[in-house]
Formats: C-alpha cells, sequence, structure tokens
C-alpha cells in the first residue's frame, strides 16, 4: 500500500509540474485559440456592427491592389577564374623539362587581379654530371621540383582579336609579379616571379592563357650562393566562376 | 590531373545553365542610353545601344561589368556606373548591394596575403579572420618562412583588437598563440627538424583602401618554447599586406 501511496503521490507532483510547463511550451495554448476563434466568429456581426458606427475604425474604402513582390535581382558574379596549364620549365643547370600546374585568379577590377599558382616540374641531369660520370649531385627524389606563387597582375592591354572575317575574341595582355616558395634539391627557396600573359577568351566564361614567367632564387647547391632564373613558358585553360 | 580536368569540365557545365536561367533580374533603361561593350573593360569597343525606357536582363557581373540581354537577343558588357541609372520594375534605382565603407564597418569575413621578414629570413603570410564585434577580431595565420639556414611553417590562432575600427586607418593590438615547424636546410650536418609552440603579441595597422579591399602592415614579437633551457625572441615585421573582406 505504501508503494501506491507513493505512486500517487509522484504523479500529482509530476501532473502539477507538466501542465503549466505545457502551457508555456505552447501546446497546452492551442485549445484556447481553438476556442476563442468560434466566439470570435459568433460575435463577428456585433463587432462589425459596433465598428462602423464607431468612426474612424474601419477604412472607408478597401484596397483592391494586391502588392507586388519585389524580388531583388540577385546578379550572378563571375569574379573567379579557375584552370590548369601545362608547358616548358627550363630549371638552370639542371635541363628543360615539362611543367604542369593549377591556377586560381580573383579580378579585383577589370584592371587588376590576384593570382595564386602551384605548378611542379621534374629536373634533369647537369652537363657536370653527364660528362664527369661521377656520382651526381642529387637523387631522383630530389629533382622534384615543386611551386608555388602568389602574384598580382595588371591587364595592360586589353583588346580583340580577330580571326577570319566575322569574328572577334575578347583578349588581354597582361603583366605579372609575386613571391612564393619553390622546393627544389631538397629545401624550401624564397621565389620572386615576374612574367606577362595574353589571355583570349573564347567564350564569355572560358579563357585560354599563354604565359611566360621568370622564377628567381638563390640557391648554394654548388658551393657558392647564386642566382638563378628559371624560364617558364606554358599554355593553360582557365575557367570563369 | 585528368580527375581535376573533368572536374574543371563539370565545374563549367553546371555553372553556365544557372546563369542563363535566371530571367528574372529584368530592369529598366533610365538614362538616355547605355552602351553595350564587348567586353568588360572600357578598352573593349561600344558596339550596340539601348535606349531609354526598354527592358533589358542582366546576365552575370564581372568586376564592375554587367553582362546584359537585350530584348533582341543582343548580349553585351555595362559598366556599373551606367547600371546605376537603371531602374528596378518596381520603378526603384537598381540596388547593386555595394561593398561600401558601410560595410567596411560591418564586415565579418575578411581574408588576405602579407609579405615580409621573420629574423632576418622571407616571410609568406596568409591569414583569414572573423570578427564578432566592430573591434574584436580572432584571426588564423599561415606562415612560411623561408631562410638561409631553416625553413619553417606556422599556423597560430589570435585575438586581434582594432581601436577605432571607423576610422579608415587604425591601429589594432593582436595577441595569439600556435605551433611552428622548424626544418634546417639539407645542406646542414645533423640539424634535426624541430616542432616547438610559440606565443605572440604584436599590433599593427590596417587601412581601408576602397570597396571591398584593406591594406595592412604589422609587426609581431614572437617567444618560441624551445625544448631547452632558454626561450627563442624572434621579431616578425610584415611590411605589406593585401586583404578583402566579404
Amino acid at each position: 500500500m505504501e508503494v501506491s501511496r507513493f505512486r500517487l503521490l509522484f504523479l500529482i507532483v509530476a501532473v502539477t509540474t507538466m501542465l503549466p510547463g505545457c502551457a508555456a511550451l505552447g501546446v497546452g495554448g492551442e485549445p484556447s485559440h481553438e476556442t476563442a476563434y468560434p466566439s470570435a466568429a459568433a460575435s463577428g456581426e456585433a463587432t462589425e456592427a459596433t465598428a462602423q458606427s464607431g468612426p474612424g475604425e474601419s477604412p472607408i474604402i478597401e484596397p483592391q491592389v494586391e502588392r507586388r513582390e519585389i524580388r531583388r535581382a540577385r546578379i550572378d558574379t563571375e569574379d573567379f577564374e579557375l584552370g590548369a596549364y601545362v608547358g616548358m620549365l627550363g630549371i638552370e643547370d639542371f635541363e628543360s623539362n615539362a611543367v604542369y600546374g593549377a591556377r586560381l585568379a580573383y579580378h579585383l577590377t577589370e584592371d587588376f587581379f590576384l593570382e595564386a599558382t602551384v605548378g611542379r616540374s621534374h629536373a634533369g641531369r647537369t652537363s657536370y654530371e653527364k660528362l664527369s660520370g661521377s656520382a651526381d649531385l642529387l637523387t631522383d627524389g630530389e629533382r622534384d621540383y615543386t611551386y608555388y606563387a602568389l602574384s598580382a597582375g595588371w591587364n595592360a592591354l586589353p583588346g580583340e582579336i580577330f580571326i577570319g572575317k566575322n569574328r572577334a575574341y575578347n583578349t588581354a595582355f597582361y603583366l605579372v609579379a609575386g613571391i612564393g616558395s619553390t622546393h627544389f634539391a631538397g629545401d624550401d627557396r624564397f621565389t620572386v616571379n615576374g612574367g606577362f600573359g595574353y589571355r583570349i577568351l573564347p567564350a564569355d566564361s572560358i579563357a585560354v592563357h599563354f604565359d611566360v614567367r621568370d622564377h628567381l632564387y638563390d640557391i648554394d647547391l654548388l658551393g657558392e650562393k647564386k642566382i638563378v632564373n628559371n624560364l617558364e613558358a606554358h599554355l593553360g585553360l582557365s575557367f570563369f566562376f | 590531373m585528368p580527375r581535376l580536368l573533368s572536374l574543371l569540365v563539370l565545374l563549367a557545365l553546371f555553372s553556365t545553365p544557372a546563369a542563363l536561367a535566371d530571367e528574372s533580374s529584368r530592369i529598366l533603361v533610365a538614362d538616355p542610353f547605355i552602351e553595350l561593350h564587348t567586353g568588360p573593360g572600357r578598352g573593349y569597343p561600344v558596339f550596340h545601344v539601348v535606349e531609354r525606357g526598354r527592358e533589358i536582363t542582366v546576365v552575370k557581373r564581372r568586376t564592375d561589368w554587367f553582362q546584359v540581354r537585350t530584348e533582341r537577343g543582343v548580349e553585351g558588357w555595362v559598366s556599373r556606373q551606367q547600371m546605376v541609372a537603371t531602374l528596378e520594375p518596381t520603378g526603384e534605382p537598381l540596388d547593386l548591394q555595394e561593398p561600401q565603407r558601410e560595410n567596411y564597418m560591418s564586415r565579418r569575413w575578411q581574408a588576405g596575403v602579407m609579405a615580409g621578414d621573420y629574423a632576418g629570413a622571407s616571410l609568406i603570410s596568409v591569414f583569414g579572420g572573423y570578427a564578432f564585434s566592430d573591434n574584436l577580431a580572432i584571426e588564423l595565420t599561415l606562415n612560411h618562412v623561408l631562410g638561409d639556414f631553416s625553413n619553417s611553417y606556422s599556423a597560430t590562432l589570435g585575438l586581434m583588437h582594432v581601436f577605432v575600427p571607423e576610422w579608415r586607418l587604425s591601429p589594432y593590438f593582436t595577441l595569439g598563440t600556435g605551433v611552428i615547424h622548424i626544418e634546417p636546410k639539407s645542406t646542414l650536418v645533423r640539424a634535426v627538424d624541430r616542432d616547438d609552440q610559440i606565443g605572440y603579441v604584436g599590433g599593427g595597422l590596417q587601412l581601408y583602401l576602397t570597396r571591398r579591399f584593406m591594406l595592412r602592415t604589422e609587426y609581431r614579437n614572437n617567444v618560441i618554447f624551445t625544448s631547452r633551457d632558454d626561450n627563442e625572441e624572434v621579431d616578425e615585421w610584415k611590411y605589406l599586406g593585401f586583404a578583402f573582406f566579404f
């Protein structure tokens, strides 16, 4: 019997705490609304009558104009450009080899853009290594050449190219300069790059690039420190988005 | 590489129809006439003109130029100065929601690149931040330090307090912590890589340039908590940085 008494007590406590809780959550509030509506409908005529008698409580003319839905123009912006390129890279003392990379550009204004490039190549052997027959200067893994560059560009000469009588494509000749890092011969080296490029747009969202870049850095691989110039020429394709 | 290329092609395929499908952005020409250029820039020639009262459709935008399509289906690029003078179908002037000085105050996200000097070595720095009030922001900075004897990477997370955010040029204070990974050059004998914790305190100047762009310059005093008896103190000067907010 003690158990059932406790159970009853617990239930009472539970119910008293739960019910106001439900009201606060709005669950218990709904029935009261439902009851409120019929009463309002029932007294609707009465309230209308009183409204008409009371001056200024209802508008004289009900406007029949529906409000036009205003949709702000969501204009699609295409300031970014993503693409890939393939070309040749001459690594000073280490032959010329194929280079391939990716490019992301952000067009700030019609004149200026920022550009991030990542490229990869593989160095060959120096003339010394070939002729002397001695041990190689670098292992095969150390001949991997990767770089990244953060650059700023200026569209110096925007214009058009005319192919045949009826075709004209937008073009731009641009100058680029920036900083970055080159990983070669087992180390990262601070690299300055500069160059120029030519961009042709066969369609509004597609660009074909031809770029020439010089990558400069200090290297002390052969004993003394020297500046090397690595010239790169590549052809790329990119999409605006 | 083929995977990357196919991804690019997919991206292009999906982005173009979405741009073409948006026919809702019709506007009215309010200037006596607007000029359509062949490309998004003043260097591209004008080839078509649309008179006042005509309806045009905005296709897309590139920097300050808008590609529009006329009722006859001619597509060309219109400058922002002329677009400002067009009207929405409701008769209101077209709201381009340009990032201006007012937006500079309410900016939330910002990102940028800085270059400088880290204890005599070259420094390339990339940062991104989120402002949770006008003055206070949290910032993540990734550094790549390229020196004669060692290279290092560091990642730091810190708080940045802009003293007078409403000024065009405002000083700021920054404080934070992070990790640094130091790799001695492969030409050095018997040197080992090491990872250490760093703490920094610094200050800088932030200049609002125009639209959504900013310039920044910064100094940080880093303390590297080494496993040796003494901590290392390093001066970090970021001479110039470029940032944009969105």
